[in-house]
């Protein structure tokens, strides 16, 4: 943790960057909710498609025209039903979803005028009513007699778990950190969820009952997948990815090079973001979200440089073209086809980044160009994805692992009997939030049809 | 630019478009804002005998809206005027006096008795009004005092009340009828025996807006009681237009002047009313709702409108569609059309094919075979109903298109370029052979 810690022993490094007022302004919602007037004619704007379009998009299966429909109709209940029936999380999604690459890009409005219906806002208004209100929509079917243990508290975990709770099974949700909630709660970009959305968001979930809470669990120390099998009649694993990757350079441990998940999960957690010690010229390498999120963040607490790195092209990029636009409207330049060559040090601390210029090969390989670009950096934050930690899950090896992801069937199911897992630690996941909870949603189905069979 | 002048039984004004007898022609001060504005003219809001009336200190209009607002539907409770006789007189002398160019016509109510009109309405056309407008309409409130639509619920007393009027005024004589009836030519022959010069319609149609979801009372009242109103607006246009329409088809009535009422909110509204026979119409709701500008674009939309057909006048318009209305059993039986889908404009939204498929004949089949969403109609179940051209959220991507040759691949009967219809049908018991 001390080597990611940013001090003031270097000059250009500082708290206090910007006023705590500017930053509060800052780290403001993004998008601001809709008034009721605004929801009700963009609710209108909804064509009520036949086998929608933006369903079929979603991830999590939720009903879009049908939770639309009940908002034009004022049945706010009914709509909130409608998505938190599929996707419990749904209050989360409807800020953090790339909807502009899911069911807003499905949207047949895009065909007939260019403008989706803004599901995402709609989704948000009709959540944030129950949410807001307390207005419990699930309630617990008779006990079955059957425990299930649940490794991580992030949207894969707590989906797995509510879904369960609903169906009459009692839960043992354990997760290493202190507050529950996984990305939820220490990933996901601030200004997309203020007001401490993500606990709130959990109070909800939590209140049905049957789910008991284990933090500082972390597995391979306090508990393993071994034990949890013997003690419980399933378990689900939606214990996330919980170490870095490495750009695997020489000096890479000097100061100033920092995990940007790290960064942010401090940022989330800080109640003072005025306090945090932020650069003067960043470099982020890496192409996904949370290169955006560490990017548009560290300009948001008053960096004045800050410069993503990406090493192949613009269309490759996973973070979407609306993220990199949000990552360019906030200053940010984005340069592509930029290889990580060395780390350039003064004192120990990184003063600047050297880059191979690539050039993409006919058969899609790069290959340097031969080319070399240097970017003044007092902070250089590592986004180059993260990796699952196998301690205490592959001990005995019969838990299949595949490209350091846990290899699932379609209903999340691993290749031991009892166990099911999802999220962001499964092959071929998408690192979504909603595909997340999709995931711990299909589980618990299967789970509850695997120990009522025959029952 | 096609002349918008209008004259409608002698009564000159310079355009088409009138104030409806209404709240916005309630008093000098509206009816002068309502000229500056351009309206050509104004029916002045409804007299009655002295004591005048009284009005509700509560709701007196509701609306029916859209989402956003935009309001579709209008109520009203509010009575006829509730300002003395003489002020009311005193008033229409002077806007008269200072805008001659303009129609003023007195809309009156009195009762069935003839004395009163003896007493009322030579004191009233020697204001100097351009004519009488007989308030058969009005269907709440007055109609329990045996007047409004209990008047012209009767074609009887519409036929005598009529004929009073005529009797002692000498401008012409425009009588306004209820919809709330059952067959709008009934009355309309009255005011043709009675000697009126032109009929006006509609009248606000008789409706409760809908109940108060927390007290589950009716919505609005005065004070917990409400009682129906009168509802008129866009939503009310098409029962008006039906019933100007019939009666400009009908034998007997087809030279009777109209003036067509009923939601007009844009000149495609007027031109609906003119070109199924009426000779100007009047308007109130829109100027509710949106104030008096709204006239504006309502004449100019018109006069470009004319342009286009390259006809002068708005005479030229009247009653261009009449001979287009006829009875069902005169429908052509032998004509089939078709639904085709412009799969380039196709948005892809589904709702031709789920309301085919669960409401009607399940004639456009859903595919995601090429990975892509396609409606497609199949010829051999479409029976033409229009159905999905009414639901699609695209100008003009689905159109009805004729069958001229061939054979109907849904009956297979050949295409006849014979007309034939009810009449003749052999399913029909009472044919003529």
């Amino acid at each position: 943790m001390s080597d990611n810690n940013l001090t003031n022993k270097v000059m250009n490094i500082k708290s206090h960057r910007l006023s705590k007022k500017e930053i509060d302004d800052n780290f403001s919602d993004l998008h601001a909710p809709l008034s009721a007037i605004e929801a009700l004619i963009e609710a209108d704007r909804c064509y009520f498609c036949y086998d929608a379009p933006c369903t079929n998009a979603c991830p999590s299966d939720i009903d879009v025209p049908g939770f639309i429909q009940s908002i034009r109709s004022d049945n706010l209940t009914g709509a909130a039903e409608k998505i938190l029936s599929e996707n419990i999380f749904g209050g989360m999604c409807a800020r953090d979803c790339p909807t502009e690459e899911l069911c807003q890009l499905a949207c047949v409005r895009n065909d007939h005028e260019q403008k989706p219906v803004e599901i995402g806002l709609l989704q948000r208004y009709a959540t944030d009513s129950v949410l807001n209100n307390g207005v419990q929509l699930f309630s617990r079917q008779e006990n079955t007699g059957k425990s299930i243990a649940v490794v991580g508290a992030g949207p894969a975990g707590i989906s797995c778990a509510h879904r369960l709770a609903v169906l009459g099974h009692k839960i043992t949700v354990y997760d290493a950190k202190d507050k529950l909630g996984g990305l939820n709660e220490y990933g996901i970009a601030a200004y997309k969820t203020p007001n401490d959305f993500a606990q709130q968001e959990l109070d909800y979930i939590l209140d049905i009952g049957g789910i008991t809470i284990e933090t500082g669990m972390q597995l391979g120390k306090q508990i393993n997948l071994e034990g949890l099998q013997e003690k419980y009649d399933a378990v689900f694993l939606g214990c996330g990815l919980g170490s870095v990757n490495k750009l695997n350079l020489d000096n890479e441990d000097i100061s100033g090079v920092i995990d940007a998940v790290e960064y942010i999960a401090n940022l989330r957690q800080t109640n003072n973001k005025d306090e945090l010690m932020v650069g003067k010229n960043i470099v982020v390498i890496g192409g996904g979200m949370t290169a955006i999120d560490i990017a548009v963040q560290s300009k948001l607490l008053g960096a004045e440089q800050v410069t993503i790195a990406y090493r192949r092209s613009k269309k490759i990029m996973a973070a979407s073209e609306y993220e990199q636009a949000l990552a360019k409207k906030h200053d940010v330049q984005i340069q592509y086809n930029m290889s990580p060559k060395c780390l350039i040090a003064d004192d120990s601390h990184v003063t600047a980044m050297e880059f191979d210029v690539m050039k993409s090969q006919k058969d899609g390989s790069l290959k340097a160009s031969g080319e070399n670009i240097t970017l003044k950096a007092d902070v250089v934050f590592k986004a180059i994805g993260q990796k699952l930690v196998t301690e205490g899950l592959t001990d005995n090896n019969s838990l299949e692992i595949e490209k350091g992801r846990i290899v699932v069937d379609e209903h999340r199911k691993t290749s031991l009997s009892k166990v099911w897992a999802g999220g962001d630690c499964v092959l071929d996941g998408d690192n979504l939030t909603v595909s997340a909870v999709q995931d711990g949603k299909l589980a618990a189905i299967s789970i509850n049809e695997t120990l009522t069979q025959g029952a | 630019m096609a002349d918008l002048t209008s004259n409608f039984l002698g009564i000159k004004s310079p355009n088409p478009f009138w104030l409806a007898s209404a709240p916005p022609t309630d008093k000098a001060y509206n009816v002068n804002r309502a000229f500056e504005a351009g309206w050509g003219g104004v029916s002045w809001k409804t007299l009655g005998e002295d004591p005048h009336i009284v009005n509700v200190n509560g709701p007196r209009y509701t609306t029916m809206m859209s989402n956003d607002r935009r309001v579709i539907g209008f109520n009203n409770i509010e009575l006829i005027t509730d300002r003395p006789f003489q002020v009311n007189l005193k008033e229409m002398r002077q806007v008269k006096r200072d805008w001659p160019d303009r129609a003023v016509v007195a809309s009156v109510m009195f009762p069935m008795n003839e004395a009163s009109w003896a007493k009322h309405i030579p004191i009233i056309e020697d204001t100097g009004i351009d004519g009488f407008e007989l308030n058969f309409g009005c269907p709440h409130g007055m109609s329990e005092r045996g007047m409004g639509a209990a008047v012209g619920q009767v074609p009887e007393y519409i036929k005598q009340a009529t004929e009073w009027c005529k009797k002692y005024a000498t401008v012409p004589v425009i009588v306004k009828l209820t919809p709330n009836i059952t067959d709008v030519i009934y009355p309309a022959e009255a005011v043709l025996e009675g000697g009126g010069d032109a009929v006006s319609l509609i009248n606000t149609i008789n409706s409760i807006m809908r109940v108060d979801y927390d007290s589950l009372t009716m919505f609005p009242t005065t004070g917990g009681m409400g009682t129906h109103g009168g509802y008129c607006g866009e939503a009310v246009k098409p029962i008006a237009l039906n019933m100007v329409a019939e009666i400009a088809r009908n034998e007997k009535t087809r030279n009777l002047p109209i003036s067509g009422i009923g939601g007009v909110s844009t000149w495609k509204d007027a031109v609906d009313f003119i070109a199924l026979g009426a000779s100007n119409v009047q308007v109130c709701t829109a100027a509710m709702v949106y104030g008096f500008k709204i006239v504006e674009d309502m004449k100019t939309g018109l006069s470009n409108f004319l342009d286009e057909k390259g006809m002068n006048s708005v005479d030229e318009l009247i009653g261009k569609a009449v001979p287009s209305v006829t009875d069902w059993k005169f429908l052509n039986l032998n004509h089939v059309d078709k639904a085709v889908i412009d799969q380039d404009k196709c948005i892809k939204c589904g709702r031709c094919h789920i309301v085919c498929e669960d409401t009607s004949h399940q004639a456009i089949e859903y595919s995601t075979d090429s990975g892509d969403r396609v409606f497609t109609v199949k010829d051999d179940e479409c029976v033409g109903c229009n159905l999905c051209v009414s639901v699609c959220p695209v100008i003009d991507c689905i159109s009805m298109v004729a069958m001229t040759s061939g054979t109907d691949p849904r009956t297979g009967k050949a295409i006849s370029s014979q007309a034939s219809d009810w009449t003749t049908h052999p399913n029909n018991p009472l044919k003529v052979s």
